[in-house]
């Protein structure tokens, strides 16, 4: 309860106001995305303390889930990947002129999302931080290698292309001064690169650029929808919703899983609608303006939009690029994610779940009240926002550490997230490799060490077997799926 | 942007195929350098120290050049995926004019100043791409220029990298 106490003093609610008016903005303008808007953003925040600065990310975060949804459901450009899921059923509802019922239905549910997300947090936190306390370096080491493991094995798409981007995010990870020894490490000589890569570049050029390139290359016609959302028509929608609670059920519990295990909230969203759609006595009409399929996207993206914060603070380990961003951004501020900040940082910690609860209540609040002001600001013509947003994206990249070879960088990255892009080479794998390089190379080095390059260490105890084994099965998982395809289809049923 | 509209149709440039091949090579090249590097670090183990500082690192280059073999062998096996197109030339075309002028911009800033080379950056995107009166542009890029200004050089105190011009004026 203290964490409330916190965020209700009026500097903090005004900074929690601004973030999710910003997040909603970045969630709607195409190319800018969670990620790299709270990258961009994080160099302002140094200034100010840690929790309110870590309050207004996290609402800016907040505000972009909810900010996807209406560019989607209006225009059918889903302004982040995790809410392409919400065009199939949404772009249609909009175009019969349910627009208001399609919106009321998106805001609702991501809301209802968030919120289980949220209380799953409140309770699951102090248990699993109390519980990672007793970890040492082999079951911090397994618990990296479990979250790059679930990469590979529930990652659509090639599981090479997914390990090849994971590997390319350590080898820039391992750049600069090896932390143990001392010895530079690929640097080649350049001053510039004895402190390595940082990730906030690389996020700001893969994910920033590199979508407006690939939004300029695909020309943009804006084919738009009008939308006013009254009273009225929110508190009908309203009516109907809970007759959809089983599909809001399970879309909570996809969420909720992809988020912790670092699925994200883009392959939640998908499964849930696919899930909606099997399950629905309606399933056949999705695609054609089923509020079903607006309801399961929007609250399993939110779901494991929130739920990728759990593993962040009391393990370190993000579960989302985002998430990834907003660890960087305690690294800075001299916070140390993982169980300790439980002991040490209390307010923190309960400042920012606090923040949560009351961060998603006025998201709501904001996105049904101001819809038609941020379809507005898609009106502006994209010729317009994309230079602005590449200039905000240099400024980002520059306050770093005041260093031009970051900008520098930044467009080598755009460039790299353009290709990747279109190869579907996944890009969250590389970040959070980047990351999290630093920490699972050490809490490797550090196990070897107590073993003496014994690697049977990783299978001495119960528990760290335990986290390992589930690793290895995720690592292998696409194997295991193929096998026993084979087997099933071998011998006709 | 009635020009702009088709670019998914016409010729095609080059195939999914042919980047993927590329790519696969790009990144085989990269996992060279790690692993020739690791190995000069010490790839091994030492004694008191443990594992070398190359050790990681060389493990990692290793996996990147099996999974990009892998990526290789695959892509030069499927010809399917030579029908796909990576992307077509009025599209490439349109990449380059929005690529070009951010790398004249990103290299231009550090010598200009991050505001005035954002100015003409913005004024030039919208008069070209967007087909706006250039004065039109120049306003918008002069007015984001000062709105950046005053947010970081007054409100917020974080240093940006500053030209002859903000020199003139005293900053």
């Amino acid at each position: 309860m203290g964490g409330f106490a916190v965020v209700l003093n009026p500097f903090n609610l005004l900074l929690m106001l601004i973030g999710i008016l910003l997040g909603v903005i970045i969630g709607v303008l195409p190319g800018l995305g969670g990620a790299n808007g709270v990258a961009i953003l994080l160099p302002l925040t140094f200034t100010m303390p840690p929790t309110s600065a870590i309050i207004m990310l996290s609402c800016i975060y907040w505000g972009a889930l909810f900010g996807g949804a209406i560019t989607s459901i209006l225009f059918n450009i889903p302004g982040e990947p995790w809410s392409v899921a919400t065009t199939f059923d949404g772009h249609p509802m909009a175009k019969q002129g349910r627009a208001d019922e399609a919106l009321t239905a998106a805001f609702t549910s991501s809301f209802v999302g968030a919120l289980v997300a949220v209380i799953l947090i409140t309770f699951l936190a102090p248990l699993v931080a109390k519980f990672a306390l007793k970890f040492g370096p082999p079951e911090f080491f397994a618990v990296q290698f479990l979250t790059f493991a679930s990469f590979i094995g529930m990652g659509r798409g090639s599981p090479f292309k997914t390990l090849a981007s994971m590997c390319l995010g350590f080898a820039l990870a391992s750049v600069g001064l090896d932390t143990v020894t001392g010895q530079l490490r690929m640097t080649f000589g350049t001053a510039e690169l004895l402190t390595g890569f940082k990730f906030l570049t690389a996020v700001i050029g893969l994910f920033g650029i590199g979508e407006i390139l690939a939004s300029m290359e695909s020309g943009l016609a804006f084919a738009g929808t009008q939308a006013k959302l009254n009273m009225k028509a929110v508190l009908q929608t309203w009516k109907k919703l809970p007759q959809y609670w089983a599909t809001s059920l399970r879309s909570c519990l996809i969420g909720c899983w992809m988020g912790i295990t670092p699925g994200g909230a883009t392959p939640a969203s998908f499964m849930s609608y696919g899930l909606a759609k099997r399950f629905s006595k309606r399933g056949d009409n999705f695609g054609k303006g089923e509020i079903e399929g607006v309801i399961a996207p929007e609250t399993a993206a939110h779901a494991a939009g929130t739920s990728a914060l759990l593993p962040m603070i009391t393990l370190g380990i993000p579960g989302s690029p985002t998430a990834a961003v907003l660890l960087g951004g305690l690294l800075i501020w001299g916070l140390q994610p993982g169980p300790l900040l439980f002991i040490e940082q209390k307010d923190f910690v309960w400042g920012l779940i606090a923040s949560m609860y009351l961060g998603n209540i006025a998201g709501l609040v904001i996105v049904l009240t101001c819809v038609p002001l941020f379809a507005a600001i898609l009106r502006v013509p994209f010729s317009a926002i994309a230079p602005a947003i590449m200039v905000i994206c240099a400024v980002g990249a520059y306050t770093i550490n005041n260093a031009m070879f970051d900008v520098w960088m930044m467009g080598m990255f755009g460039i790299i997230g353009y290709v990747f892009n279109k190869l579907s080479y996944p890009l969250p794998p590389l970040v959070l490799a980047l990351v999290l390089g630093d920490m699972a190379e050490s809490s490797f080095r550090q196990s070897m060490l107590m073993s003496q390059g014994d690697l049977s260490i990783f299978w001495a105890n119960g528990l760290v077997g335990t986290i390992f084994g589930l690793g290895m099965i995720l690592l292998f998982w696409p194997v295991i799926q193929w096998v026993i395809s084979k087997a099933l289809t071998a011998k006709p049923a | 942007m009635s020009e702009h509209e088709n670019s998914s149709a016409g010729p095609r440039l080059v195939s999914n195929r042919t980047m993927d091949i590329v790519v696969a090579l790009v990144l085989l090249a990269v996992a060279a350098v790690v692993i020739v590097d690791s190995l000069r670090l010490g790839a091994g183990w030492r004694p008191i120290e443990g594992p070398a500082a190359g050790y990681f690192p060389f493990y990692i280059g290793l996996l990147l050049t099996i999974s990009s073999v892998v990526t290789l062998v695959r892509a030069f096996l499927d010809r399917a995926g030579g029908e796909k197109t990576f992307v077509t030339k009025p599209a490439f075309r349109l990449v380059l004019a929005v690529l070009v002028p951010l790398v004249v911009y990103i290299v231009v800033l550090g010598f200009i100043g991050i505001y005035v080379a954002s100015a003409i950056y913005i004024a030039l995107f919208m008069w070209y791409f967007g087909k706006y009166p250039i004065l039109r542009g120049a306003t918008i890029g002069v007015a984001v220029s000062v709105a950046l200004f005053l947010m970081f050089e007054v409100w917020f105190l974080v240093p940006l990298p500053k030209g002859p011009f903000e020199e003139f004026l005293g900053y």
